[in-house]
């Protein structure tokens, strides 16, 4: 009998949930790290018990955690993000240059194939990588040192490196976002970059088109797939076919094309889910009613999912980390909220229930489909 | 012998209850105590002050001997009840929020 385990990160602690195949009872472990913000978690998919976790705190900063048991027992590892060489600036919001300045690691995400490997996505926005586990982290500086880096923008949520996507199909391609500068490629292992915007419109800022400067919330791929992306930006849902050469909005019918998460059906390339958002300064669901979206065409025809989930008086976020889908069959989908709840379809969206309810705010959920 | 009481988020991140206790070569300082501290104890690296700059953190505070020690410089001697372990050395998270 397959399992799930879904690590849950929160603005006070990690939550690893664990359940049989039928996906029907949880088992819920934690709080890990209590008070301390858990910005995510992401297991390797090398070794699905090694488990790395970014733990963050307003009094004491960054630590890196990591598990070599699935989340039982943790070891701090190396916590030093030095950008390297000399930083320089990015804008800052009143558009004066700024010191890059690390904040935070935003996201993990561990080698398709070594577990001693792991990206960092950080705040101010810039990659890092380790190769022994964790015991080290060094600056990928192509990214921030290819040219556009003294435009870029925090975000209201700060200038953050959120989404890193390792191309399976290219051991050598990945993609990574920042809020607010874009989405961004290597081909070289991430020795350097080239800004990937063409077909965003943006008119939050003064060229709606410039080839950096967009608010990329996320991007999704499907692993037999890896051209074929899928983004939620600030506003518009975005579709590229040629790995980000180009993009062209397949927003469609939804209500609103605002939003945080996006990710695609595990066994189902064209099957995509979003949470609409009412607008970017209404963080909350139109109409006070939860409801996933799901696309079976790659975008454009949407249908509302909405079994289990709250129709009235709903106003809450879904963050960007904050959904992700298993691998079982059939496939599971899972979202946290900021409200503290994390639900569940074991149908691929068609009903959910929640496995917990009352949470701290949801920062991150990950899946892991385990033997 | 130098004592330390850290705040309790790092108590449990050292897997320590109750005070620290340091020997220390040469005086007493800020920078030697938590490069003692720091030596002994290598997960409160960066928590305390950062590992780029050395700087305090913003929302951690230094008090001995009823006195905020905070913005002395790190260089400075602690005072003598601190260094000879009569008083111990604080570690404070500042109060933040509402």
């Amino acid at each position: 009998m397959s399992h799930v385990r879904i690590l849950v990160g929160t603005r006070k602690g990690a939550f690893v949930l664990t359940a049989d195949g039928k996906r029907q009872r949880w088992d819920i472990s934690g709080p890990h790290f209590g008070g301390w913000e858990i910005y995510h978690l992401k297991g390797s998919p090398a070794d699905p018990n090694r488990l790395y976790a970014s733990q963050t705190s307003g009094w004491f900063g960054q630590l890196i955690q990591r598990s070599n048991d699935g989340g039982k027992t943790w070891e701090p590892v190396d916590n030093k993000f030095a950008y390297d060489g000399v930083p320089g600036t990015h804008q800052w919001y009143d558009g004066k240059p700024h010191p890059w300045e690390f904040k935070r690691v935003w996201h993990l995400e561990p080698s398709l194939t070594d577990p001693e490997t792991v990206y960092a996505g950080v705040e101010d926005a810039a990659l890092f990588r380790t190769t022994d586990g964790g015991q080290s982290w060094r600056e990928l500086p192509g990214l921030r040192g290819h040219g556009s880096g003294p435009a870029w923008q925090p975000g209201a949520g700060g200038m953050c490196l959120h989404t890193i996507l390792l191309d399976p199909g290219h051991p050598e391609r990945m993609f990574i976002a920042i809020s607010a500068a874009g989405a961004f490629r290597s081909d070289d292992a991430g020795k350097t970059w080239r800004p990937i915007n063409r077909g965003l419109v943006s008119q939050t800022i003064p060229n709606p088109t410039a080839e950096v400067g967009h608010c990329v919330h996320r991007i999704a791929m499907h692993r037999s797939r890896p051209d074929v992306l899928f983004m939620q930006k600030h506003w518009d849902v975005m579709r590229s076919d040629d790995g980000g050469e180009s993009w062209h909005e397949v927003s469609g019918n939804l209500p609103t094309d605002f939003g945080f998460p996006i990710d695609v059906h595990a066994h189902e390339p064209d099957t995509i889910y979003v949470v609409p958002i009412k607008s970017d300064s209404e963080h909350y669901p139109p109409d006070g009613k939860l409801r996933v979206y799901r696309s079976r065409t790659g975008g454009n025809e949407w249908e509302a999912l909405t079994n289990g989930l709250p129709q009235s008086n709903c106003y809450l976020n879904v963050l960007r980390d904050a959904m992700t889908v298993d691998s079982l069959d059939p496939c599971g989908v899972y979202f946290g909220t900021t409200g503290g709840q994390v639900y569940a379809s074991a149908d691929a969206g068609d009903s959910w229930s929640p496995i917990v309810r009352d949470l701290p705010a949801v920062l991150s959920v990950e899946a892991q489909s385990l033997p | 012998m130098i004592r330390v009481i850290l705040p309790a988020h790092l108590r449990a991140l050292a897997r320590v209850a109750g005070e620290v206790k340091l020997e220390l070569e040469g005086q007493a300082t800020q920078r030697s105590v938590l490069d003692a501290l720091e030596a002994c104890y290598p997960m409160l690296r960066g928590t305390i002050r950062d590992q780029v700059t050395g700087q305090r953190r913003p929302f951690v505070r230094f008090f001995a001997c009823e006195e905020d020690l905070s913005h002395e410089s790190t260089d400075a001697p602690l005072p003598d009840a601190v260094a000879t372990g009569a008083e111990p050395f604080l570690i404070v998270g500042a109060i933040a929020g509402g």
